[in-house]
């Protein structure tokens, strides 16, 4: 048995999710598919189990084409998908989702079936109680025996990891690899390097829509690390400027925030210092970017901004000392369908006024606009403006004398110009006393703007470092969760 | 006693269908907003027809059709169009009104035919349930067979379960290899057609005739009654029941002085408890009341079907 | 501009529908279209106490609509307007009946009351919203119900005519209470308060920062919260102003029309108020002409049931279709615009 993906496009609108993506992948082998988020592995997933239909591209499944129109052609080729929400119907009860979307059977008869499959795994549920009462691994694995029930061939787990205990996450990978033992294909996809690491025979990285390359293991982690996050240019930290007093000081804060943690967490930043947030997506960069936003609480410790302590005060109330957050989502937390440039600098801008001053409006609109570069004009609307455009905006719209920047992703999905430019102001602004912290995915970015970066890895904070002691390597290391230096 | 109760088990009868047809739909994830209207136009095309042909049947047809071409416009507007359900439905509704005053203008005091009474031989004579159950007329034990109907197709068969898989994680249905928006447009006519049944029988049975505005506002109550019930065919019935109780115990009352201001208050109680019911399902302290008893979470309160009024796209 | 000419074309497509589909009926009931038409322009605005009737049915429905105009743009679809005016004319029934001073006062503080009435009736489905997470939609459509289940309880209990308790009516309210007018019916202030109402909503819309942070919420929470505002109360504040332009709506009907309470006193112009908004696509400065539009077919109608013997309905299937050709079409033309081309959709 084989399966083969060759030169797979799909395209949303403008977006190139997957451009000309190939995938092998042949009988009884344990396939990672590795990426970091938004290179386009779920979608090629989504492709292969009928979900998306695909602009171009062949698969074939032992030398016949697969002509896969909705999921349904999937689950009768034998292609079943785990999906990383395991796709359960909460209030029905566990012996309904086993059965929903099964040919017809008598429900004493699934009743057995399912009891007789979970055995085999060392799996077990109350057929009777309702799917919301199990754990996310349950679910998990409830999917797994139910696709196999259908007589899947090709098993696609997409990132199955998330959220599950490593208890349940032992148990999967003995499972995976019982399903590979008896000649099953099970693809494994993960951003998560030691995953891969720890499961996979052979692996296909991807990046940006398209196939990097594909490696047996074991291999060099650098080597993975490499092709997962481009070469690594060499890279000279950047000189550090004047610092000034502490402008954002954590100490001790510990904070939950269901699958991410961080515990007891003391940083300084000073005025004019830019710390990046390193770590695999969902390692806790975010939580702590929006704990020091307010839009978390804090469990534990206390947070200070210019020397007053900010702790119980929500997000809004820290707007006014002077902390921005701009999370990465523009168009979903950040700019307004429908509302034009001006608008937003006026919302932005705000005022005390009842009466928007609409010429003038317009006029601080046009000189914005040009200062900051973007390509549109007071009227433009926010979702017609390119990505690189919104950030400008996102930017433009953080007053002048911000105390500290709070970012995530600034340049993701951007063309080089547009991140060229975004560092430029951010830098331009670092110089006149604004701190920076920022969450990145992308190492270069993090060891040329930081002064300092905090490595995120299991939902922790797993080391705080100097830039002047890290490099690409280092940094690779330490985001697969493990310390050489 | 025996009495009073067949009159509410007559009384609840069409908003049993219509309660039926709109748990269906809303199950099925489309909310059918136009009810109010529907019943009614539906309860002038099926007097009408039945006046012009003289056959009851083909006025329940004709009832049934009305209402389920209305249906039908939702979900395309919908599935196709991506419009707002509570939109279109709203229109609708006000549409389907004024269109009932406008073509019933003919029939309204005319004296037509109507459904015929008949007593179940036999179960007729069981003391108590015999009168207050099988003591009736077609339209009535068709009531008892809808929401039965309903109650097992959604509970005890595949495609029941399919039907709920649709409302609740459509994008997991579809993964599952269910055409979700076919199934969408089915079950909204479906429930289409219960909700125009529901007219047929005020106008040829429950009120025995046609006049203008003559079911206003029972459409609303229905939809009230459908989130009372929590979505749960059996307790959709109990609301309907209880709603018929209430409009019998407001007309006993009519007559005395004093408590005339409590009978116009009785018909408000649905929407009231559909208030309090939905405060219920989304406060705090009742999650963790049903998490910790999940043998009390059924009977209490229910969630709605998560999938409800959204769309369904696969990319 | 592209994006206006498709609006105007599928509004004219929807026109001409809407006016096929009336001619249909009208021809099917045996009655001449043009005819029926003719009756409808004479019955409305053919004489100046028609003008009167069609101006006066105007007012509650400008006001409501208005209301309606801020509530939308907060993302909110208001059903329970139907209430607030009930709200509202209860409000300034009681003021006109148990309040006696001089007329302008009188008339004044019912007008107030009014506003106040459906001002908390709006302001409880928005916080039944915001604080309980009860659906704007059901938990308004339930607040209708009790309000008219309130105005009934008054007018046959509480309220009752002298000697009678009757549906149809309380006792007229004392001549002071009554807003004056000029000739038999129309009240020039009624008039100058739609007015008012519709341009301050259209300012207050268009021209100031309250308006513009009420868009940024309806249009986007999430961004809007992260821009720094307090989505709850925008939220609020507009079910307050949809709600009290609704009451003022009521007051004006009760002190401006019936003069009395009778349990129809909402007269249908919440729910005709959500067709006209969305006739007028949700923007301000059309709810004044749709809004007459509107009422010259409902008044209208009326000379087609007595000199045709045809149902005055009619004026309401026209309407209803109206909006619904409307909204189709306009979804029709949404749907080619997303077929050419693709919105971006991430996945």
């Amino acid at each position: 048995m084989s399966l083969e993906l060759s030169d797979i496009h799909k395209h949303f609108g403008r977006i190139r999710a997957n451009d000309g993506v190939t995938l092998r992948v042949g009988a009884g082998e344990l396939h990672g598919l590795l990426g970091e988020n938004g290179a386009g592995k779920s979608t090629l997933m989504k492709v292969l189990s009928g979900f998306f239909e695909p602009n171009s591209g062949e698969m074939t499944l032992d030398g016949a084409t697969l002509s896969l129109r909705s999921p349904r052609d999937a689950i009768a080729a034998g292609i079943g998908m785990l999906h990383q929400d395991p796709l359960v119907f909460l209030p029905f009860s566990v012996l309904d989702n086993f059965l929903l979307g099964s040919p017809p059977i008598d429900r004493t008869a699934a009743r057995t079936e399912l009891a007789d499959l979970a055995r085999r795994f060392g799996f077990s549920f109350d057929p009777d109680a309702p799917t919301r009462t199990l754990t996310v691994g349950e679910r998990q694995q409830l999917e797994i025996v139910r696709l196999l029930w259908l007589g899947a061939k090709v098993l696609i787990l997409d990132e199955p990891t998330t959220g599950i205990s490593a208890s349940q996450q032992a148990l999967l990978f003995d499972t995976l690899r019982t399903l590979a033992g008896q000649g099953m294909i099970v693809i494994f996809v993960s951003h998560k390097l030691e995953e891969i690491e720890a499961l996979c025979d052979r692996v296909t990285v991807m990046r940006r829509g398209q196939t990097v390359g594909e490696v047996t293991l074991p291999v060099p982690i650098d080597r993975l690390v490499e092709m997962m996050f481009g070469q690594a240019v060499p890279v000279v930290g950047r000189v550090p400027g004047v610092r000034g007093e502490v402008a954002l000081d954590l100490e001790g804060v510990s904070v939950d925030d269901r699958l991410t943690s961080v515990v007891d967490l003391t940083l300084q930043v000073r005025a004019g210092e830019v710390i990046g947030l390193a770590g695999l997506e969902g390692s806790g960069q975010r939580t702590l970017l929006r704990t020091c936003a307010g839009l978390l609480r804090t469990s534990a410790g206390s947070i200070g901004v210019a020397g007053s302590d900010v702790t119980t005060r929500g997000y809004h109330e820290r707007i006014a000392t002077g902390v921005h957050y701009l999370p990465a989502g523009r168009l979903e937390e950040g700019l307004i369908r429908g509302l034009s440039i001006t608008e937003h600098f006026q919302l932005a801008h705000g005022s005390k006024g009842f009466v928007v001053p609409w010429a003038d409006a317009r006029r601080d609109a046009n000189a914005l606009i040009s200062r900051h570069s973007i390509k549109g004009t007071p009227d433009t609307l926010a979702e017609e403006l390119s990505g690189g455009n919104q950030q400008r905006l996102l930017l433009a719209m953080v007053p002048e004398n911000v105390r500290v920047l709070l970012m995530e992703h600034p340049t993701r999905g951007l063309d080089i110009a547009s991140a060229d430019w975004v560092w430029g102001q951010l830098m331009h602004r670092v110089e006149r006393g604004t701190s920076v912290v920022f969450a990145s995915a992308d190492l270069d970015e993090l060891l040329r703007y930081s002064d300092r970066i905090v490595v995120f890895f299991g939902g922790r904070v797993l080391k705080v470092l100097d830039t002047s002691e890290a490099d690409t390597d280092r940094l690779g290391h330490l985001i697969g969760g493990r310390d050489v230096a | 006693m025996d009495s009073t109760l067949a009159t509410i088990v007559a009384a609840a009868a069409p908003l049993i269908y219509a309660t039926m047809g709109e748990t269906i739909a809303e199950k099925a994830g489309v909310i059918n907003l136009s009810l109010d209207g529907s019943i009614m136009l539906s309860a002038m095309a099926g007097f009408s027809i039945t006046y012009v042909t003289g056959s009851v049947i083909v006025g329940f047809l004709a009832a049934t059709a009305v209402s389920a071409i209305i249906a039908a416009l939702i979900a395309f507007a919908s599935i196709e169009l991506k419009l707002n359900q509570i939109a279109v439905g709203f229109v609708l509704t006000l549409l389907a009104a004024k269109l009932s005053s406008f073509l019933g203008t003919a029939y309204v005091g005319v004296k037509g035919t109507h459904v015929p009474h008949l007593a179940i031989p036999l179960l007729e004579d069981i003391p108590f349930f015999g009168t207050v159950l099988f003591d009736h007329n077609l339209s009535v034990y068709g009531s008892f067979v809808v929401l039965i109907g309903v109650y097992l197709f959604l509970y005890r068969t595949r495609r029941g379960l399919e039907l709920q898989g649709i409302g609740e994680r459509p994008e997991a249905a579809f993964a599952r290899g269910i055409p979700v928006n076919k199934l969408r447009y089915l079950y909204t006519v479906i429930g289409g057609a219960l909700v125009g049944l529901a007219g047929a029988a005020y106008s040829l049975d429950v009120k025995f005739g046609w006049r203008e505005n003559l079911t206003l506002n029972f459409g609303w109550i229905a939809l009230a009654i459908v989130i009372f019930g929590g979505w749960h065919p059996m307790r959709v019935a109990f609301g309907c029941y209880l709603f018929g109780a209430l409009q019998v115990v407001a007309l006993k009352l009519q007559p005395v002085e004093a408590l005339q201001g409590v009978s116009q208050i009785l018909p408000i109680m649905p929407f009231v408890l559909m208030i309090f019911t939905l405060l219920i399902v989304y406060l705090d302290w009742f999650k963790r009341f049903g998490d910790r008893h999940p043998a009390w979470r059924g009977l209490l309160t229910s969630d709605p079907p998560a999938g409800i009024g959204k769309v369904f796209e696969r990319e | 501009m592209r994006a206006a000419w498709a609006k105007a074309g599928s509004k004219s497509i929807a026109i001409v529908l809407a006016l096929l589909f009336t001619a249909l009926l009208l021809l099917a009931s045996g009655a001449s279209p043009i005819e029926s038409f003719r009756l409808i322009w004479q019955g409305s605005v053919g004489d100046g106490a028609k003008l009167a009737d069609t101006l006066m049915a105007w007012v509650p429905l400008v006001l409501a609509a208005s209301g309606l105009v801020v509530t939308f743009a907060a993302g909110l679809w208001n059903i329970g307007v139907e209430g607030q005016v009930v709200m509202g004319a209860i409000a300034a029934a009681f003021v006109a009946r148990e309040f006696h001073a001089a007329p302008a006062l009188i008339i004044t503080v019912a007008l107030a009351a009014g506003v106040i009435g459906g001002l908390l009736w709006g302001l409880l489905a928005g916080m039944l919203r915001v604080f309980g997470k009860v659906n704007e939609i059901f938990g308004g459509l339930g607040l209708d119900f009790v309000a008219t289940g309130m105005v009934v309880y008054l007018v046959i209990g509480p309220w009752k005519r002298a000697g009678i308790a009757s549906t149809s009516g309380t006792d007229p309210f004392p001549r002071e209470a009554w807003l004056p007018t000029i000739g038999d019916k129309l009240s020039p202030i009624a008039v100058i308060l739609a007015v008012l109402a519709v341009v301050g909503v259209y300012f207050l819309m268009r021209g100031t920062f309250f308006g513009l942070r009420l868009k940024a919420v309806g249009a986007n929470a999430a961004s809007a919260h992260i821009i720094g505002l307090s989505t709850r109360r925008y939220l609020l504040t507009a079910m307050a102003i949809g709600g009290g332009l609704a009451g003022l709506g009521g007051a004006v009907q009760a002190i401006g029309f019936q003069h009395k309470l009778v349990p129809a006193i909402s007269g249908g112009y919440g729910f005709l108020g959500i067709l006209v908004v969305l006739l007028a696509g949700y923007r301000a400065a059309l709810i004044a002409p749709i809004a007459f539009f509107f009422m010259m077919i409902s008044v209208g109608s009326t000379q087609l049931s007595l000199r045709l013997g045809l149902n005055s309905s009619l004026g309401g299937v026209v309407q209803g279709t109206l909006v619904l050709l409307t909204v189709l079409v306009g979804g029709w033309q949404a749907q080619r615009a997303r077929r050419r081309e693709p919105t971006e959709v991430e996945s």
